[in-house]
């Protein structure tokens, strides 16, 4: 029943995925699927570990800067160059996965967001990364040499089969032996320990996987708008995506999706009112903690059942 | 000495001393987030829109009902104070039952929703306070000259912290608290009204990020963003420290001010980083923080 109930969701999701571009602006999509894969990355994290990152900017943020750079700078084909991204951010990773998980709790989101500072402030002051302009005109070139990327409706797919792949290695991760173990830490760490599973070892894999995946997106992204910046990197785009798997329900798999529709969207007609935005998503999450704290799948999911 | 160095004598004592000031900053606040996340076991994300707040209480009480610094100082902490205790009461009350992840996220909604409500009102451009006439002027120390109003800071915030120290160690008051913080239920037992006690310390955490903000006000530009930049390096440091001891906060926050300020004379580039990379290393070798206990 519950596999049946995702397979359709599959369906409709790709579905909605090949026809969405006719019907809707598709720059638009690209963005709220580059932001889709990057909500579930930090879902694997949040939702199936239990672990709250403040920092995932961090990622998302350097593997931009890094594909950007690679292209615009070494002339990397751009499948190579989203690559080297994606790479760059498992290190970085593994590196901030390693010292992250010395703590926990509230002292985890600590330190991820502090770690994710020193990032901002080393693409602030490099001079690689352009400073207070960031890397702008990444051209997008020509996916294995020959498909042209700079025509919309090529990118699109290329973005959307970027999003469906990571999205369905998020999907198996979290059905797998080792995402059931992820789940038993997160309910219950002392037990897992105690049955034998080391939770530590768990745990910074799955801060990896979360930060390379965050990176896909990232590199993705500095393709589609041909621009890495310094809003990739800044703490407020930590704060967005925990936002977004927020309003779409943390712990499920089709939430950080709706929740990225959700929050896009919003800034996209809000776009024109200055700092309404913040304040607004300052509403959502408070609205969101207090009253909301399934998110719209999780809301509907618990309709379902009943 | 100085001549090898590279440096000159004037160089080194005047970065110290802005290593001073803001090393003040982080102990105020890192001392507030201390005693907020003691009894409620809350990290309290609105400390930097709190700081902020207090900063253009005193502020806007200057420029449109001509209240002076001094009245200032004790007028925008209680102000701050007032709307934490309002913000516990309607909302923070109702989570601490949960996670207390929930806890932080919904501090940080209600700083995105300050910082932009005072973006919205007043831009990002910021607003000048003009030090007050008592404090303007700067004094000859020999080796330096002082100016007044930052002395003042410095001996401002040092005798907030240990007025802040005495109150929570060597009270009646602090005693509860403590208490409250050991065992909350066993302490409600005993006829001490904890809800009570809950609300006035969340009151005092962000009277005290009030204050610093007060402090700040001429020092900084007033402006909607100067509490959030500075919070995450107040973290930083509560990492460091360990959130264990009052002490132990107030001397990490001042000693990671100066050796802020010693890598601005010797190696420029990495000042707004060595925080950072410091608390990397103390994960690495000692993971609870040099004042925390291993639980």
């Amino acid at each position: 029943m519950k596999l049946g109930k995702t397979a359709v969701g599959f369906v409709i999701l790709v579905a909605a995925g090949i026809v969405a571009p006719f019907v809707i602006y598709p720059v638009f999509l690209m963005k709220a699927l580059c932001f889709a894969l990057f909500a579930c990355a930090f879902n694997l994290l949040l939702g199936y570990t239990g672990l709250l990152s403040f920092g995932h900017a961090a990622f998302f943020g350097s593997a931009a800067y890094i594909t950007g750079y690679v292209i615009t700078k070494l002339g990397f084909p751009v499948e190579l160059g989203i690559l080297t991204g994606t790479v760059f951010a498992f290190g970085l990773g593994a590196v901030f996965g390693s010292l992250a998980i010395r703590r926990q709790g509230i002292y985890f989101a600590m330190i991820t967001l502090a770690l994710a500072q020193m990032v901002f402030f080393l693409c602030l002051q490099i001079k690689a990364t352009g400073g207070e302009d960031g890397l702008q005109g990444i051209s997008r070139g020509f996916l294995l040499g020959f498909i042209d990327l700079s025509d919309t409706l090529n990118m699109y797919y290329f973005v959307l089969g970027i999003f469906l792949f990571g999205f369905f290695l998020i999907y198996r991760i979290v059905h797998s032996p080792f995402g059931q173990v992820l789940k038993a830490i997160r309910e219950n760490e002392p037990r897992a320990v105690s049955l034998g599973y080391d939770a530590d070892s768990h745990k910074l894999l799955a801060f990896i996987l979360s930060a390379g995946l965050s990176g896909l997106a990232g590199a993705t992204k500095s393709v589609v708008f041909q621009l890495a910046s310094l809003t990739d990197v800044h703490w407020g785009m930590s704060g967005e995506v925990v936002l977004m798997a927020l309003v779409g329900g943390v712990g499920t798999i089709f939430g950080p999706v709706v929740g990225a529709l959700v929050i896009v969207t919003m800034e996209n007609y809000l776009s024109g009112f200055g700092s309404w935005v913040t304040i607004i998503m300052g509403v959502v999450f408070v609205a969101c903690v207090l009253v909301f704290r399934k998110g719209i799948v999780g809301e509907l999911n618990a309709l379902i059942k009943r | 000495m100085f001549e090898w160095l590279g440096i000159t004598p004037q160089g080194l004592y005047g970065q110290l001393l802005v290593g001073l000031i803001n090393g003040s900053f982080y102990a105020t606040l890192s001392l507030g987030l201390a005693v907020i996340f003691g009894l409620l076991n809350i990290v309290n994300f609105t400390h930097g829109a709190q700081y902020m707040m207090g900063a253009f209480v005193a502020w806007m009480g200057l420029r449109y009902f001509g209240v002076n610094y001094w009245w200032s100082l004790i007028l925008a902490p209680l102000a701050v104070g007032v709307v934490g205790i309002v913000l516990e009461l309607t909302l923070l009350r109702r989570l601490y039952r949960m996670d207390h992840l929930y806890g932080l996220l919904l501090t940080f909604g209600l700083a995105l929703i300050i910082e932009g409500g005072f973006r919205q009102a007043f831009g990002i451009s910021g607003e000048q306070y003009d030090i007050p006439e008592a404090l303007t002027g700067a004094t000859n120390l020999g080796f330096i000259f002082l100016p007044n109003y930052r002395a003042w800071v410095v001996a401002a915030s040092l005798v907030v912290c240990f007025f802040a120290w005495f109150v929570i160690e060597r009270t009646k008051l602090g005693a509860y608290l403590r208490a409250g913080t050991e065992n909350p239920q066993l302490l409600q037992a005993f006829g001490v009204n904890v809800p009570v006690l809950v609300t006035l310390t969340y009151g005092f955490g962000a009277a005290l990020a009030g204050f610093a903000g007060v402090l700040a006000a001429p020092i900084f530009q007033v402006n909607p963003v100067m509490g959030s930049n500075l919070l995450i390096v107040v973290f930083a440091v509560v990492v460091i420290g360990g959130l264990g001891s009052i002490l132990g906060s107030i001397l990490t926050g001042v000693g990671l001010g100066l050796i802020e300020g010693l890598t601005k004379v010797f190696y420029p580039e990495g000042s707004s980083v060595v925080i950072f990379v410091i608390m990397a290393v103390i994960l690495l070798i000692r993971p609870a923080g040099l004042f925390g206990k291993e639980k």
